[in-house]
């Protein structure tokens, strides 16, 4: 895997008088799983809300893809290739689950269109269904998705943002509130995921980090503490001393 | 298809034959419409049906469909009223041409009060179309040598037009009623399309959860914007159709008393079904009628008539029918 695919240079976040990210300088490289952790607090949401458009940072620069990313609205990120899901479960209820992905699956194309026969556009059709498929939920096509379980919910959450072909796929704690085995399927997922795109993920459960990613980067109190391979961060002692060591619950 | 059955509004082949019966919901409901004027008890509520319903289906694309509450509707009722009027009393533009030439205006009207309105969002954005919409109404009220002002908009009787060449007696309650059955046929036609569309999926998606649907690439304003324009050039129709009907736009339609009854009609009816809208305006209408007869405060009646229903059947009458009879709230 070769080539930049998305640099922060130097991004701040202040909210009022609070620093919620300052200075942070790091770049992504394509085909790489990347895991962003860090004690709560830490800045990694805000990061997060950043590089998917939803706030705009204070200071610095995004670029994707040589492309500068400042000042565009939010709904245009994932024109340019970047999806996210989210932390709290964020689907659309009362759609069908089919629906819920085929509605996003057109977002980039017949977005205004009050003209043609959505049933009729059979090709979008085919991508929702072969995003859900991916995550595992073909079966559960026609149920209204606020019928799923919680850890299907965050699989239909994943599909949504799938089924953009994202280049870019940043993905915000998906094992969040889930129990062992949920978590299980959906590290396989994301090991799945991983093999074909770049992921940027958000997580707490720190063994789940350090197994699935390629490299890791730490924040603290908004700024950049650590970046390299899982066993460089396990051994990095500023990383045990305000992370690892904190709390038994991370582990 | 199993039930619960999906919660779009697009129709999909059903394999139940109730449900595949459904799918022609346009042609369905015309054929509804088609006999009311020998269902219900007088040829008058039977065209205020059909005036109303295509006003309320209107109203349901922004309400039932995208989620936003407006208070305003009356204004673009209005405004297709009095275009249509001043279009044929002061210009003498022939009835066919000032139809669409009212919705048009109308559309344009949508367009500057959505501008303003759907930047804002929830209580907001209700106080702000009921505010604009007030402005249309003194502006109405005002500007009296256009409008007539309080005395309404008179002197551009309709009383004879010219069919594909046939005479056809306009006065004539039952001419009347099938000539604007046509244009609700045209609004039915058109509003099914839309919800079709993958711009109909859009605005539900909207409505589930607005910032989902930003992150998944959608400018959420411009699509507000946009279905606030069509619902506001269907509801103007039926200020069109009204104008045909009446030869008078009283003042009131613009008051906001009428934007309240439309809601009212909607809810009643069942918002985000199809043909909730025309047994909203029905049960509306005939409640109106049924007990002005007994008593003088008819409103106190159907506005407890409508607590009860906004309590136990928030579906409606159509949508909670539809719901029993296990065919979802995604068929007509």
């Amino acid at each position: 895997m070769s080539g930049e695919l998305l640099r922060a240079e130097g991004i701040g976040k202040h909210f009022g008088g609070f620093v919620a990210l300052e200075g942070i300088t790091v770049s992504f490289a394509a085909g790489q799983l990347t895991s962003i952790i860090g004690p709560n607090g830490a800045g990694k949401s805000t990061f997060f809300n950043i590089l998917s458009g939803a706030l705009t940072p204070t200071s610095g620069k995004l670029h994707f893809r040589g492309r500068e990313l400042n000042g565009l609205p939010q709904h245009r990120f994932v024109h340019q290739g970047i999806s996210r899901s989210y932390q709290i479960t964020n689907i659309f209820p009362d759609l069908s689950v089919h629906e819920n992905v085929r509605v996003a699956a057109q977002a980039l194309t017949v977005s205004y269109d009050i003209w043609r026969n959505r049933a009729r556009l059979t090709e979008l059709n085919a991508r929702a269904d072969a995003a859900l498929e991916a995550v595992g939920l073909l079966g559960r096509r026609a149920e209204l998705a606020k019928f799923l379980a919680h850890g299907q919910q965050r699989a239909l959450e994943i599909a949504i943002a799938l089924v953009s072909e994202p280049e870019l796929l940043l993905l915000d704690e998906p094992t969040a509130g889930m129990g062992p085995e949920e978590t299980k399927d959906m590290v396989a997922l994301l090991e799945r995921l991983a093999e074909k795109r770049t992921v940027l993920l958000v997580e707490h459960k720190m063994k789940m980090v350090l197994g699935l990613s390629e490299r890791v980067v730490v924040l603290h109190h908004g700024r950049l503490l650590a970046d390299g391979a899982p066993d460089e961060i396990r051994s990095n002692p500023e990383v045990r001393r305000v992370y690892l060591g904190q709390s038994e619950g991370y582990g | 298809m199993t039930s619960p059955s999906s919660g779009e509004a697009v129709a999909k082949p059903s394999s139940s034959g109730l449900g595949r019966l459904l799918d022609q919901r346009v042609l369905l409901s015309i054929a509804v419409l088609a006999v009311l004027p020998w269902l219900l008890p007088s040829q008058a509520l039977a065209v205020n049906v059909l005036i109303y319903g295509v006003v309320v289906m209107g109203y349901n694309l922004l309400f039932g469909y995208t989620g936003l509450l407006s208070f305003g509707q009356a204004a673009f009722f209005g405004a297709g009223a009095y275009f249509t009027g001043i279009a044929i009393g002061r210009y003498g533009v022939p009835w066919f041409a000032a139809v669409p030439i009212a919705v048009l205006l109308s559309t344009g009207l949508a367009a500057a009060i959505g501008i303003v309105s759907t930047r804002t969002r929830g209580i907001y954005f209700s106080m702000v179309t009921l505010a604009l919409a007030q402005l249309v109404y003194y502006v109405a009220l005002q500007a009296s040598s256009f409008t007539g002002g309080e005395n309404g908009l008179r002197g551009f009787t309709v009383d004879r037009i010219s069919l594909l060449g046939f005479p056809v007696n306009f006065l004539d309650p039952v001419n009347k009623y099938y000539v604007l059955m046509a244009f609700a046929a045209l609004a039915m036609w058109f509003q099914s399309r839309i919800l079709n569309s993958p711009f109909g999926a859009v605005i539900e998606a909207i409505r589930e959860n607005e910032q989902r649907a930003r992150a998944c690439g959608y400018d959420v304003e411009r699509s507000k914007l946009i279905v606030f324009m069509l619902s506001g050039a269907i509801s103007s129709l039926g200020g069109c159709m009204l104008a045909l009907h009446l030869s008078i736009v009283p003042l009131d339609i613009l008051h906001y008393q009428t934007s309240g009854m439309i809601v009212m009609m909607v809810l009643l009816g069942g918002a985000r079904s199809f043909f909730g809208p025309f047994v909203g305006a029905a049960a509306f209408l005939i409640l109106e009628d049924v007990i002005s007869v007994w008593t003088p405060h008819w409103q106190l009646f159907v506005g407890a008539i409508f607590v009860l229903f906004v309590l136990f059947l928030p579906k409606g009458i159509w949508g909670t029918l539809l719901d029993t009879l296990g065919v979802g709230k995604a068929r007509p």
